[in-house]
């Protein structure tokens, strides 16, 4: 197809294996993701240093040695685990780009707050919604330095022997999958925003007329 | 088929809808600002991408400016070169900005209705959490992420699902000193921080129509802390009198039209709702947070929880790690605690009808002496009116600061912070870790709790002070 090229503009996400971060913390919100510091850039790339800055670093801007993203192997995680109501607050779409920039590309809670959720799929990551008992499994896997495996396509996760389902949106799979920019997507239906816009240029003129 | 409101303003503005439910969303009114904006504009650029309709998005500079003189523009680089770019951005895609030295500049949300810009019925989003405050105009309005910026800019259009639908009723009145902010803590209170997440939150009952069109501005904007994607009220007559005649509002036969329009933006009688919880106004006493959360809250004469009274674990780390955070002591009476600054302002409480409640309770009185306490209005109008009335000069005489409009020390990304281990009675709306400055404790109050604090040098009870 011609628009191909367009259209995939986000990398590609497919399957993933790595030793998982474990974050035991509930209501994390995209303040402690990435402070209003970070939040001055112009740009989408570079704000990974700053991840967790808080958590992470001194006073003296010092690594805090007991912050487990501080540490072998989990610097290094592309699977974060982590507690319910995850990225809730400010809607800033820098708290993924950071978590991406740390190399982060999985995140598995029991929860996500509604725009954080729709953030990381605008980059190519995947947000898995478990239940707590399978998180509490899932976690031993970080703490005894065990890789686990993401397969998007099938919609499992597999760890040691066993494997877990999760759910995802059907839309949202195939973007992540192919890399689809949702933006070429949309305009495909030009067609459809030009007749609406008529309709209601009749039907509602002011709206169109400050 | 009887609908809710927002299943009215939903289906009025699908463009387009797949089979498994994902929906194209006509975007009525798009507001930007200078922190979450200047990626999607490179992007646009990137993709050689057009503005697809200037004329519905409003620009205005907010979290990033200075709140003090700014005869000399911005000091800190960073946040010039942001605001500068936004400039750059509008002027190249043709959008109305209100710049730092304009008259109308503010707080997005405060700018937005204060313009007309904000309508019933409408479908408002902005690269801010908080454009839910937008939804006390009966209009259905929720934040966004950047990367949804440039997808409305490019195409006036959001990819959205469906929300579920939460009904909050609160009947009866409200005692003295007790306002909408109290309310909308008590919600959070009960349902968590995640409470309303997936949803759209309609308020409704007698207290939610008796209450003033800015109060209900209160009660949207903190939807968000809640965790719902929206929160939205009937608009009524208060709206529509309140809109009349503003600068961006229908003129003439249009003004017709669209008030025709409008008053048919009602929830059917028999309407269903996924969710449906009632409040009882009377039962609502001024509330503060005590953790770093805004669902940690306490009534005034309460007394800060203990953890050990905790059965959940997870629940009793977060207290402990939100107690040693706040370095406070479980069982400590609320008022026993002693704070080191006010900050009255924020898109929450930085308007017209809350400084005057603050002014109120500050008339003729001191703030204590080791408290500092910061006015910021939430826009240049705002700010106008309130000299017009002398509120002004009843916050510098108690030893206030009297600052320019933008959010200020709400998020503390500009020079107004705490710093660490100091403690603020805040009207804004986040107590999260770090928020008004690393290590700074936060408590959200009201605008007169506010005003109380800072008298008594302690959190305080307002009603003390309403006679």
């Amino acid at each position: 197809m011609m628009l191909e090229s367009i259209i995939t503009k986000m990398k590609k996400f497919n399957s993933l294996k790595s030793i998982p971060a474990y974050l035991p913390i509930v209501n994390i919100d995209t303040d402690m993701i990435i402070p209003k510091q970070f939040l001055k850039t112009i740009k989408r790339t570079g704000l990974g240093k700053n991840l967790f800055f808080e958590m992470r670093y001194d006073d003296n801007g010092k690594e805090i040695k007991e912050f487990t993203l501080n540490n072998e192997p989990y610097n290094n995680s592309k699977i974060l685990i982590t507690g319910n109501n995850f990225g809730c607050g400010s809607s800033r779409e820098h708290a993924p780009w950071a978590l991406l920039d740390f190399g982060i590309t999985c995140v598995i809670s029991s929860s996500y707050a509604d725009i954080f959720y729709n953030n990381c799929f605008k980059n190519g990551i995947l947000p898995i919604i478990l239940n707590e008992e399978k998180i509490k499994e899932l976690s031993e896997y970080s703490k005894r330095k065990e890789e686990i495996s993401i397969d998007l396509n099938n919609q499992k996760i597999i760890y040691g022997n066993n494997e877990i389902k999760f759910e995802i949106d059907s839309f949202k799979k195939k973007c992540l999958l192919e890399g689809l920019d949702d933006i070429s997507l949309s305009l495909e239906k030009l067609d459809q925003i030009l007749s609406y816009e008529k309709k209601i240029m009749n039907k509602k003129p002011w709206i169109f007329n400050d | 088929m009887q609908l809710t409101l927002y299943d009215k303003i939903w289906n009025e503005h699908l463009v387009h809808q797949q089979k498994d439910g994902t929906a194209l969303l006509f975007v009525d009114r798009h507001l930007i600002h200078e922190v979450t904006s200047p990626q999607a504009f490179e992007g646009l650029r990137n993709s050689n991408r057009k503005v697809r309709q200037p004329n519905l998005t409003l620009a205005v500079v907010d979290h990033n400016i200075p709140t003090t003189d700014r005869s000399k523009g911005i000091k800190d680089e960073d946040s010039k070169i942001q605001v500068e770019t936004l400039d750059k951005n509008c002027n190249e895609f043709g959008i109305q900005l209100f710049g730092m030295n304009d008259k109308r500049q503010g707080i997005v949300h405060i700018v937005g209705p204060e313009q007309g810009f904000t309508q019933p019925g409408t479908v408002i989003v902005c690269g801010d959490s908080h454009t839910a405050t937008h939804g006390a105009f009966g209009s259905l309005a929720f934040g966004i992420g950047t990367s949804e910026v440039e997808h409305v800019l490019a195409t006036q259009t959001l990819v959205q699902k469906k929300a579920k639908n939460f009904r909050i009723n609160v009947n009866g009145k409200l005692a003295i000193g007790v306002t909408s902010k109290d309310v909308v803590l008590q919600i959070i209170g009960k349902i968590g921080t995640a409470g309303g997440t997936g949803s759209v939150i309609e308020y409704a009952g007698s207290l939610i129509s008796d209450l003033s069109v800015e109060q209900r501005m209160t009660i949207c904007n903190m939807t968000i802390e809640g965790g719902a994607r929206a929160g939205l009220i009937e608009p009524d007559q208060k709206i529509f009198n309140y809109l009349k005649d503003r600068p961006m509002s229908p003129k003439n036969e249009s003004w017709d039209r669209a008030l025709e329009y409008w008053n048919t933006l009602k929830t059917d009688k028999d309407a269903k709702f996924d969710k449906e919880i009632n409040l009882t106004a009377e039962d609502i006493a001024p509330m503060v947070t005590w953790g770093t959360s805004p669902q940690d809250v306490v009534t005034i004469d309460g007394k800060i929880p203990n953890p050990e009274n905790e059965s959940n674990i997870d629940r009793k780390n977060s207290i402990d790690r939100s107690l040693k955070y706040m370095g406070l002591k479980a069982d400590v009476a609320v008022q026993d605690i002693k704070i080191d600054k006010v900050f009255i302002g924020s898109c929450t409480n930085g308007r017209i009808e809350d400084l005057r409640e603050a002014a109120k309770i500050l008339k003729d009185k001191k703030k204590a002496a080791h408290v500092h306490g910061m006015v910021v209005p939430g826009s240049g109008l705002v700010k106008e009116q309130a000299e017009q009335e002398g509120l002004d000069k009843i916050f510098i005489k108690s030893g206030f600061e009297w600052r320019e409009p933008g959010c200020s020390m709400c998020l503390a990304m500009n020079a107004d912070k705490l710093k660490p281990e100091e403690r603020c009675a805040s009207t804004s709306n986040r107590n999260f870790e770090g928020r008004q400055g690393r290590g700074g404790r936060t408590h959200l109050v009201s605008p007169g709790m506010a005003a109380a604090a800072a008298i008594s040098g302690n959190l305080d009870d307002v009603r003390k002070y309403n006679n």
